[in-house]
Formats: C-alpha cells, structure tokens, sequence
C-alpha cells in the first residue's frame, strides 16, 4: 500500500449531514441575534416619546420621568437591549405599551388566527399549483397554457393588496354580495367557528401563492417532459396519465419542493396584506396596529417572531434543495 | 411483416423534411441495418416506426405497415396498444431513457406482467432476483442498463423491435454481448428487427441487409454481403473507406464536405457535392433507386458504369528505435481513488515523433492515467520525467513551460471550450496565457492554429455550439497546437464521433504526429489504434498486461485480454489472404 495517510471522509456521510444541519442552527441564531439589534435599534429609532405615549398628551413631567425610570428608558441603549434580550430569552416578551397586556398573552390568539390562515391557503396552494402547472406543461403553448402565463404574471406584477381588494369588492359588497368583506372573528373564538370570513382572506392568499408557485411547477414539468425517459414512456404506449403522475411526478418533485418551501416563506410577507386588508385579527394586523400606536414591545415581537419563521422555512427549502441534489 | 411506404417526416413548419419517401421491408426473424452520419435523419426514421415524431416534428406522410394494422392511421389508444404489442423502440443511451426514479422491476412490470419480470432479464443476461428488481437504473452499469431497455422492449413480445445505437456508449465487450442478445431474439423469436448506427463495423456483422441513408433518403439497399462488398453507390464506398480496421494499418479517408441541412434545396442527387464523381447532371437530377443486382438497388446516375475503386491504403508502420529518445516516461506509478487503487505498478515510455496507444475497457484506468500524466490527478506515485526532467505529479507545480508543453484533448469537445466565447477567443486566451501575444499577433497564431486542423479563418467567430462535433474537436485540437506543445493526450477523442468525421481526426493526429509531435492516444476502439498507433499499451484493471508494437500487439497478441479484446471488436474486412492485390 501507499503511504498515503488522508482520512477518508466519503465512507461516512452520517455525521457530515449532522455537521452541516448543526452548523444551519448556529448560523441560525447568529442570523436572529443580528435581527433582534436590528429589530431593537429600529424600533427605537421610530419618532415619538414613549413615555408620552403611555401617559398621554396631558402628562406632567414628574409623571413621565417616574414612567420613564419604571420602563427603563433612563438607562443607556445597550442595557436597555439586554434588558429586552433576557426577556424574550427567558420567555418575557414584555407588556404593551398600550393596554399593559403582557405581549405573550395578547399575541397567542392572533398567532393562532395567523397560523390557521396560513396553513389553509398552503394546504391549497401546493396541490392547486402542482395541477395547474402540470396542466400547463402537458398543454404547453395552447390556449390553456397562455392563459394561465398571462394571468399569473399579471397577478404577481399587481401589488399584494389589489387581489384582497378585488376580490372584497366583488364577493363581499356591491356585485355579489355573498361573503363578509371583513373578517370579525372575535378575540377567544377559534377561527373555524367563522368559516364565511375565512374564504375570502385565503382566496387572496391562494390566487398569490398558485399564480407563482405554478409557473415554477411548470417550468420543472417541461423540464421533466422533454426528457428522454418521459419520450420513452411515450413509445412504451403508456398512458398519459399514468406518465404524468408515475413517470414525470417523482421527477419534477425535486425542483419544485424548495421552491414550494420559499413561496411558504414568501407567503408570511402577504399574510400581513391580506390580513390588513380583510381586517383579519392575526399578527398582520397586530403588527400594522402597533407601529401605528408606537407599541414597541409588540412590534418588536412580531417581527423576530417573523424572522425566525423566515429563517426556519429557508432552512427547510436549502435542506430539501440539498436532499435532491444528493439523490441525483 | 414491416413494410414501410413513402416515409417522410417534416419539420411542423412546412418545408423542410428530414426524412423524404423511405420504403423499407424487413421480414420475421431478419435485421434490417440502416446506417447513416449524424443528421441523416436515421433517428427520425426509427422514431416514426413507433408513429412517433419529435416535438417540432410531424409524420407527412406514407405508411408504416406491420402485420395488417397501418400504425399511422390508429387512433391514440390503439397507437398506445401497438406500441407494446408489435413494436418497441430500445434507445441510443438507457441510462437517459431509463427513468431514474423508478426501481426496474416496476418499470418492466408497466409493461409485461409483474410475474414474468425476473424471467425476463434472466433471459437477458441479467439476475432476476427480487434485490435486482429493486434497483433504480443509476445502481445499474450502462450495459446492464441497457440489458434493462432490451429486456423491457420484448417485455410484451412486439412483431418489430427498433434498436437505435444501442451500443454507442458501450465498450466492446459489452457490446458484443448486446449484439448477439440482439440476433438472439430476433433470429431465435420470428421478431423482426431494424438497427440503426452510424457503425458500418457493427452493421455488418450483425445485420441481414443494410440500408443506407444520407440526407433522409434510401441511397443504397440490399444485402449485407452485396452493399458491404460491393458498394454501388459512392457515398457507401466512402462510408466505407472511413471505417478502421484491426488487421492491417488503413489510411482512413475522410468523406469531404458536410451533411446537408434539412431544407437546403437541391435539384439533384444530395451527395454531389460530396462525390468523386459526380458528373453535371447529378446536380440537376435526382436519381431513382435502381437495382445493381438482384435484391441490391442504389439510387445513383452513374450506377452500373465501373467507377474507379477508391483505393485503401495500407500504409507501413513506421519505424522506431525502441526508447532511444523517449520524450515521456512513466515508472511505478501507482494511483487511487478514495481508498482504492486504480492503477498498479504503471510503466512504459513514449519515444519522441510516436504515437502510443492505451487501450482498455471503460473502468480499466486509463483515463486516469491519462489524467495522473498532464498533473490532474492528485493521489498517485511513481516516477514521471518529461524530456528528461522530473515532472511533478501535481500540475500546479510544473511550471508554465512544462505545462505549455504537454497538452490535453478531452472526449467530450463541447465540455472542453467556454459555450460564451467564440472559439478563436478560446485558442487566443491560451496564447495570452503561455506567450502574453494580444490583438494581432495573436490573431495571426489563432488563424494558423485553425489552419493546420483545416477549418476556415471565418471559424474563429464562431462560438462552439454552432459547430458539429467533428469540427469542435478540431477546434479543441489546434487550441493544445497554439500551445505548440511536445506532447499531445488524447482522452477517447474520436468516440462521439461519426466513423467518417473520425477518420478526419484521426488523420490530422497522424499528420501531426509525421511533424514530429508526440501522441498519446487513449482508447478503447482497436481499429483506431491499428490506423495511428505505433506502439500500445494494453491496460486491465490497472495493470499493463501488454506492451509493444502495434502490428505484434495486434497481429499476435500473447495476453488473453488482447486476444479477447479484439475477438469483441467488430470487424468490417476480411483478413487480407496472401498475395491478393489490394481492391
């Protein structure tokens, strides 16, 4: 033998996968360590005296400095930052500013509505989009396949709230009139109980999430059709469908999975439109409430909870990217 | 049983058809050859044997007759049945036809039944245990895959099976083997077959009548025997005299000119641009397929005049003082991958002004040698030198001269030059590299460089997917020439080639080689090797089992390996007997 003493790694793929995804986790918390001073400075940044805010136009001094020494913002930035830091380390995100609710308690509920809005509009976006993608592929360049490229790009080039107020408009007020235009759900209610003020809110989100998702779909498929095994399953006389779903389907999966898992993370961003735009209590509409009402602690929750969502859904789609790359 | 009227095939545009009214009968238990270059259209035929054409393409018109059902008048179900039950299409590279998500056992089953599966490719030559179903094509080597495509195209016992180059990518010894599993199931099981390649070698040993196409059209048809040993048209004898052989030292001659383009207009016979000779009214009118002699027909003007025969020429080996001045040496050198070794004990020397062949099935490590002597592979040992100097392993660490002076031609052209530059732009960023020429001095070197591989000044604008495969490996060949290098490798270069541009590669590396330039020319195709080669070296498993000079290695080999390596070559010519006159 050589003398050629290189340890050989290619034998042992397992902890190679384990140091990877710990080093995602680590990279991962530096990235929210980061956000969190970004998230801290800027809301500070925002005009207006805190103090002021909680007490009022008509505060006296006295009071406001007494507020000011009982929220802490007499000390200097950094121990202000670490104050908030340990807090949300510690599971205490604070109280708001306004109601003097602590955070946690008042966002639970949102988050629920949020979370359930958004995983029904996925749970329809993804197999809407393979459908209609495949659909495109297989008929491409007809009538059917112009259509659907036209319209999905006229839909992702219009701003995101345009599709919710069309469809408020068309379903919810003059024309039609059949579905609640606002989405009241009363706080402690679970968002099932209101399935009417559902629809419209997760249309929105669907025609947004498929109008894209279904262009990268039938890019994948194209792909997939012109390949010569697909030509061959051709010449082997089997069915169309069964070429579709048996022989193209497992193919195309790999390039569509992470980007189905990036439009996931996408979708967060027109969450908080929609949201806003059907009036629906979620953590969008949260959010957009507290910058308005300068409710620090609420905003500054918000968005690291909507960080960390972003980074975990990216992570998941880099993972997926990485799966099929090494099965190929 | 196959009988196929006034073929054509156009593109969906209008206009220009690549195949143009074929006619074709092929019996039960007979396989019909048809061998053409590249753009022939012989693909396109094949294809629309299944009723098929390609996206773009459309069939326009003719029949497509097997047993008494017309293939191109059924409807898309019964065209879906017919392409099971009568024909079935084996494709030129299984391991993209093969899907790759699908274990083989349920791609055979969606064909045949579930049962009969393991039967099916033990009858194949492969293990039909239930672990072997279970693999997906890319566990499977390419001539098991491709043992897999066959297995699967008789799964339904169709009337017809097409064969589209199926041994391309495949080494000589598996292709022998897919060859006779070939004749076996068509001579053995009343299935008719066609075989299309652009390998008259292959062809003829195989094939009960050949049919030759150029430009999309029947130009010769007839027997084996007849269209093999008598050529009637000059395209076939041309085909012909590209084709190497391993018996004797052939001067392979290159067919002038290219292939028309679908839709380029003419009025006449396709190849007189091509031909020797042609006379002025093959440009003005086109020929019918006449018969030469019974069952033998060529559509040719001049058919029946004797044409002068174009002569072969065997030319003699070239004579060499065995490592006087070797120019390369290699002793020891022992290389691996991972853990395991690919190459034992490697020596030999490549004199100056020679051409050393390395011969060896794919996985025998000759391409890693190749790799391991212009510095690209890392993990190995043993001694290099270079005109007399050591040479690292690493080319890193050679130097710029060193480097300059040894150049690498890779297989696969297309991946050895930048899609975005236009080809001048890549042999000139070599000049700038090695000599520091800019603008027009190094102009002048590109034109030269282009000069000696025979493309035209104009090539140099050109960016490398506008060339066909003949002209981009020149392209490769005279960016290593600027270099003006002592040494050439050449890794496989001629093997995606058609056999007629190949033997216009080989014969500028010969030609340079007579300038004094040093070739090492790594292969597995032993006709190539007897055409240019002055020595060889045969490689198994990584070891050299055989080294010598080509005549003695070929005429007589010693080693089993040889021997069995050339038994698996497929030969087009009878040995010459003694004393015969040539022609």
């Amino acid at each position: 033998m050589v003398a050629n003493a290189e340890p050989i790694i290619e034998s042992r793929p397992v902890p190679r996968v384990l140091r990877w995804l710990g080093m995602r986790v680590l990279f991962g918390v530096l990235t929210l360590f980061l956000v969190s001073v970004l998230i801290f400075l800027a809301t500070e940044a925002l005009p207006g005296d805190v103090a002021r805010i909680v007490l009022g136009t008509n505060a006296t001094p006295e009071k406001l400095a007494a507020v000011r020494v009982q929220l802490g913002l007499d000390q200097t930035l950094v121990a202000q930052y670490w104050h908030w830091l340990r807090g949300v380390l510690t599971g205490d995100l604070g109280t708001s500013l306004i109601n003097h609710y602590p955070v946690g308690e008042l966002l639970a509920g949102r988050l629920l509505n949020s979370l359930v809005l958004g995983v029904f509009a996925l749970v329809l976006i993804l197999p809407l989009s393979l459908l209609t993608g495949m659909l495109a592929a297989r008929l491409r360049d007809r009538f059917y396949d112009k259509t659907l490229l036209g319209s999905s790009m006229i839909a992702n080039a219009l701003p995101d709230f345009v599709i919710g107020t069309v469809l408020a408009a068309l379903f919810g007020t003059t024309l039609f009139h059949v579905l609640p235009p606002v989405a009241l759900i009363p706080p402690g209610d679970l968002p099932w109980w209101h399935p009417a003020d559902l629809v419209l809110p997760i249309a929105a989100m669907v025609i947004m999430g498929v109008a894209y998702l279904s262009r990268l779909v039938r890019v994948a498929f194209i792909d997939v059709l012109q390949s010569e095994y697909i030509q061959q399953a051709v010449l082997n006389g089997l069915s169309m469908r069964r070429i579709l779903f048996r022989h193209a389907l497992p193919n195309a999966l790999g390039p569509i999975t992470p980007a189905a898992s990036l439009v996931a993370a996408y979708s967060l961003a027109g969450l908080i439109v929609v949201e806003n735009v059907f009036s629906y209590p979620g953590i969008g509409t949260a959010l957009v409430d507290a910058v308005g009402n300068h409710d620090l602690p609420i905003v500054q929750a918000i968005v690291l909870f909507m960080a960390a969502a972003f980074y975990v859904l990216n992570t998941l789609a880099d993972v997926l990217a990485n799966r099929t790359r090494r099965r190929r | 049983m196959l009988e196929v009227r006034d073929l054509t095939v156009g593109l969906s545009g209008g206009g220009a058809e690549i195949v143009r009214g074929v006619s074709l009968e092929v019996r039960a238990g007979e396989i019909m050859g048809v061998v053409g270059e590249s753009g022939s259209g012989k693909s396109t035929m094949a294809l629309a044997l299944l009723g098929y054409a390609r996206r773009g393409t459309r069939v326009t018109g003719g029949s497509v007759l097997i047993e008494d059902t017309e293939l191109l008048s059924l409807t898309v179900r019964g065209l879906r049945a017919a392409r099971r039950e009568l024909v079935a299409y084996v494709p030129q590279d299984p391991g993209a036809a093969l899907n790759p998500a699908i274990r083989i056992g349920n791609q055979l089953a969606e064909i045949g039944d579930r049962a009969g599966a393991g039967e099916l490719l033990e009858s194949v030559g492969l293990p039909g245990s239930r672990e072997f179903l279970r693999r997906r094509p890319g566990e499977l080597s390419g001539g098991q895959q491709q043992r897999v495509a066959i297995a699967m195209a008789v799964a339904a016992r169709p009337r017809l099976i097409v064969l589209d180059e199926p041994t391309t990518g495949l080494d000589v010894s598996t292709q022998r083997r897919v060859l006779e599993l070939v004749r076996d199931l068509c001579h053995g099981s009343a299935m008719a077959g066609v075989y299309i390649s652009h390998d008259l070698a292959v062809v003829g040993n195989l094939a009960d009548r050949v049919t030759v196409l150029y430009a999309g059209r029947i130009v010769e048809t007839g027997t084996v025997g007849a269209v093999i040993g008598a050529p009637a048209h000059p395209y076939s004898r041309a085909l012909l005299g590209s084709v190497p052989s391993t018996r004797e030292r052939r001067e392979l001659v290159p067919i002038p000119g290219r292939a028309p383009q679908p839709g380029e207009q003419s009025a006449g016979c396709r190849f007189t641009p091509r031909c020797a000779h042609a006379i002025a009214e093959c440009g003005t009118r086109e020929p019918a397929l006449t018969l030469a002699a019974p069952g033998h027909a060529a559509r040719c003007l001049r058919i029946g005049e004797r044409l002068g025969r174009t002569e072969t020429l065997v030319l003699p080996a070239k004579e060499t003082t065995e490592g006087a001045d070797a120019v390369l040496t290699v002793s020891g050198l022992n290389a691996h991958y991972g853990a395991r070794q690919v190459l034992f004990d490697v020596s030999f020397a490549l004199p100056r002004g020679n051409c050393l062949a390395v011969v060896g099935e794919s996985g025998s490590g000759k391409t890693t040698m190749a790799r391991c002597l212009i510095g690209l592979h890392d993990r190995q040992d043993g001694e290099l030198s270079f005109a007399g100097a050591r040479l690292p392993a690493s080319a890193g660490a050679r130097g710029r001269e060193m480097q300059r002076r040894i150049q690498y031609i890779f297989q696969n052209s297309h991946g050895a030059l930048n899609p975005r530059h236009p080809v001048g732009d890549s042999i000139a960023l070599a000049l700038r590299h090695f000599f520091g020429l800019r603008g027009k001095q190094a102009a002048d070197r590109v034109r030269g460089a282009l000069e000696r591989v025979e493309l035209p000044e104009r090539f140099a604008q050109r960016y490398p997917a506008e060339l066909s495969g003949g002209q981009r490996q020149r392209v490769a060949i005279a960016r290593a020439l600027a270099c003006d290098p002592t040494v050439l490798i050449c890794d496989e270069v001629t093997s995606a080639l058609d056999v007629s541009v190949q033997a216009s590669v080989v014969e500028l590396l010969r030609s340079l080689c007579e300038d004094g330039l040093s070739l090492l020319f790594v292969t597995h195709d032993l006709g190539v090797v007897r055409s240019i080669a002055d020595s060889v070296v045969v490689l198994n498993r990584g070891r050299i089992v055989e080294h010598g000079r080509t005549d003695s290695i070929l005429g007589t080999p010693e080693h089993d390996y040889t021997r069995a390596l050339l038994a698996d070559t497929p030969e087009l010519f009878t040995a010459p007997e003694p004393g015969s006159v040539p022609g």
